[in-house]
């Protein structure tokens, strides 16, 4: 029983949310990969391209809620969401051609890609400031928990409970949908493994006959898609305020680079070990032993690795770490 | 140096934008926007030093900032003698055990040939610090912070005069970017840019949370000044004097007495604040010059010409026999060191210390808009895009709240859109900031005042 009990504690404390969060990273993470793979920077704007499209998605989701159109028992916000990625499509297609195009014709070095990114970041940062204010907001309604921590309990007699929110489940699905379409097109079809070559060998990729607008443009798409799901997703999860979303920035490129940059797969690991890493080092395991351990030998400490306020801490010592020791990433990415 | 045309638009741009605020808004915003556009100048110095010299991009700006903060709580607040004596021989001996874990780190990494395992054992000594570390650290540190914890709670500080924090900034700063360079400027310039930032944020968050040290989000108010306060201005006669003396015109219309004192003194109460303000920014203008004067003799100095031609081509200059790595490591130190010296500036200026308040939009991406916007390589393209960018910075919610006005008019005071534009007046400073960054890359690259190219 004490063993079933301590189970489900790391489950309910540990796993799941550290499921939930590792989904969103990871999404997050394979947009900045793909385009650090195929546009050659990294994009320093891709946080508030993702608190874009959540806007875009929240300001949906009022507009058929004051319609009196909603999703049953889902979140009206996935009704929406179509919308927001046809938005968010427009204005990174409007950016690449205004700005990013340029320098790409000039072949511009990376740096320059990161000075302009940047100049991009403050304008959407201003745009969504402006349009939906700087303050938290929860979008989420529809049926918020599948299972709640007392029901568990009654169910199965235990004492730890289990509790499971919609938002968690919902995560988890589509970025297995969003995934496995994404890695289905990247590997089987043609389009992706040209936009792959192009990735690898940009010479030999037109040489090929494989035109980089196509490329370029499909990337963006993608890319798009990647971000306002993501974003929805965190929105959905926790709740929607333009800052947190500049600063979910930091782990999703410390997850790309550990995952090697420029390898997507890598990204949605890096996704995961990172958000493993955060909860589980500031996550006190003093209840945990308690349940394992024999009587007497139960500890008097939190047995907590690092306290709570270095979540985000973790994650950019584990970058340094890995920085450090394998500068291509965990799983081999483009040669630094 | 005063031949300098460059030298010239910089100050007469400054001079310029500050009388043009002060005949329209007041002398007192006049005076403290200059302040600190000339903190800012320094900060841009410091980032132009690291990547206008140097070409190494530092997006960590943020955390020398918020180092060069916390020295001038560490040098300036009195100590808290009954905090030293709750907790502080626990942290006296976790200090020591922190520096033997970084020592034989250092020496199994110098004295153990190359191992299979190396990187792995230091790896693991590390990992089991932190917990130990904890565990010598947590009950001293508890008790710190519980003595007192409304009004101090921490260690406080050495209770010097304030200056001194300035340097003691530029020095720890100068020690982190070396523990720092060590780590991450072998990597190629975007993941430099990446892991600096990362490593900003580690920075800030320990500075945040160590209230034993800095108060953390608690705060640290009333830090001492260079210059004197306001209220012993009030009571100080000379100062009475020259105020009666300075305004005697307007005071000799008004005959009656009673109104005359009070009028004094209502003039007495606001010009003891420009003149503290106008104090700071003698004391400013002094460290910009000074900063100014050195780093234009480093970059014309055989040591500035081979900075640059490490820079434009690594590979030719390691041909040359230059120690690559050494220098670059040099110049990370000396940029940070400046900018730590601007972080404690920055503080000092405010009189208070409120770590949550460092964000990389505000204190990293800002002083790089600065410094591009200005021009890189250029030490008066940095001081032009400081006082440029925070002029902009300051002056664009004014601003876009009369275009929007313009542009509103007709619609009604209650109007919903109009409304909420006003409301998010002050997020127009941020579309300002990019569509000027993104401007200046398009079309002038090299930034206002391009750097020159001397030909010898």
């Amino acid at each position: 029983m004490d063993f079933l009990n301590s189970i489900i504690l790391l489950t309910n404390f540990i796993i799941v949310p550290g499921i939930t969060y590792g989904s969103q990273l990871a999404l997050g993470a394979i947009g900045v990969t793909l385009i650090y793979g195929v546009l050659r920077f990294a994009n320093f704007a891709y946080g508030d391209l993702m608190a874009f499209g959540t806007m875009i998605v929240i300001l949906v989701t009022w507009f058929l809620q004051s319609k009196g159109i909603t999703f049953g028992l889902l979140p009206t916000a996935l009704l929406a969401l179509p919308v927001g990625i046809l938005l968010t499509i427009a204005v990174s297609l409007f950016f690449d051609k205004t700005v990013f195009e340029y320098y790409r014709n000039k072949k511009s070095d990376p740096v320059t890609f990161i000075v302009v990114s940047l100049g991009i970041m403050f304008v959407l940062n201003a745009v969504v400031r402006i349009i939906i204010g700087p303050n938290d907001i929860n979008f989420m309604d529809g049926h918020k928990f599948i299972m709640k921590a007392r029901e568990f309990k009654q169910m199965t007699g235990l004492n730890e409970g289990l509790a499971l929110k919609s938002t968690q489940v919902i995560t988890l699905i589509t970025t297995i949908i969003t995934c496995s379409i994404l890695f289905y097109f990247l590997n089987k079809t043609k389009t992706g493994k040209s936009m792959r070559a192009y990735s690898n060998n940009e010479d030999l990729a037109l040489l090929s006959g494989i035109d980089p607008k196509k490329i370029v443009l499909l990337t963006w798409i993608i890319v798009s898609i990647l971000a306002t799901v993501a974003g929805t997703l965190y929105g959905l999860d926790k709740s929607f305020k333009p800052f947190t979303y500049f600063n979910n920035l930091l782990p999703i490129f410390a997850a790309t680079i550990v995952g090697g940059i420029g390898n997507p797969l890598g990204a949605f690991y890096g996704g995961f070990l990172i958000a493993f890493s955060e909860i589980g080092l500031t996550y006190a395991y003093k209840k945990f032993f308690k349940y394992i351990m024999p009587e007497g030998l139960e500890p008097s400490t939190l047995i907590q690795f690092i306290s709570t306020d270095y979540k985000f801490a973790i994650s950019f010592a584990i970058l340094i770490v890995v920085l450090i020791f394998r500068p291509n990433g965990i799983f081999k990415g483009k040669v630094i | 140096m005063i031949k300098n045309s460059e030298f010239k638009i910089c100050f007469s741009v400054m001079t310029v934008l500050t009388i043009l605020v002060g005949l329209f808004q007041s002398w007192g915003i006049a005076l403290s926007m200059l302040n600190l556009c000339l903190i800012s100048a320094v900060m841009a110095m410091g980032v132009n030093i690291q990547w206008g010299f140097a070409g190494l991009i530092n997006f960590g700006v943020m955390g020398f900032l918020a180092i060069g903060g916390l020295a001038t709580v560490l040098i300036s607040v009195p100590p808290v003698p009954e905090a030293w004596s709750a907790g502080g021989i626990g942290i006296l001996i976790s200090g020591l055990f922190l520096l033997t874990v970084v020592f034989s780190v250092l020496i199994i990494n110098k004295k153990i040939p190359n191992h299979k395992y190396k990187n792995y054992f230091i790896f693991v000594i590390i990992i089991l610090s932190i917990p130990l570390l904890k565990f010598i650290a947590g009950p001293s540190i508890s008790k710190i912070e519980s003595i007192n914890a409304a009004t101090s709670g921490f260690l406080g500080g050495a209770n010097l005069p304030i200056i001194f924090s300035w340097f003691v900034g530029a020095i720890l700063c100068a020690l982190v970017a070396f523990v720092v360079g060590k780590v991450c400027l072998g990597l190629r310039s975007d993941y430099l840019a990446i892991s600096t930032l990362l490593v900003s944020g580690i920075i800030i968050t320990i500075v945040k949370h160590e209230e034993w040290l800095s108060r953390g989000v608690k705060n640290v108010i009333g830090l001492k000044r260079p210059v004197p306060y306001e209220v012993d201005l009030q009571n100080s006669e000379w100062f009475i004097k020259l105020v009666e003396f300075l305004n005697s015109s307007k005071l000799s219309n008004v005959l009656d007495f009673d109104e005359r004192t009070s009028l004094l003194n209502e003039l007495v109460i606001s010009s003891s604040g420009v003149f503290v303000k106008l104090c700071f920014s003698l004391i400013f203008l002094a460290v910009v010059l000074i900063i100014l004067y050195f780093s234009e003799k480093a970059l014309n100095s055989p040591w500035g010409r081979m900075m640059r031609a490490i820079r434009d081509n690594e590979e030719a200059a390691k041909a040359m026999g230059k120690n690559v790595v050494k220098q670059h490591l040099f110049i990370f130190m000396l940029g940070s060191a400046i900018i730590g010296f601007a972080g404690a500036m920055l503080v000092t200026y405010d009189g208070l210390f409120t770590p949550s308040s460092y964000q990389p939009l505000r204190y990293t991406f800002l002083i790089w808009v600065m410094v591009l916007l200005g021009g890189t390589g250029n030490n008066y393209g940095a001081i032009l895009g400081g006082f440029v960018v925070w002029f902009i910075w300051i002056q664009s919610a004014p601003f876009a709240l009369l275009v929007i006005n313009i542009f509103t008019n007709h619609l009604d005071e209650t109007n919903y859109i109009r409304e909420h534009l006003v409301n998010s007046v002050p997020y127009f400073r941020y579309l300002m900031m990019g569509l000027g960054l993104l401007l200046v890359m398009r079309y002038r690259p090299k930034g206002l005042l391009p750097e020159k190219i001397i030909k010898n």
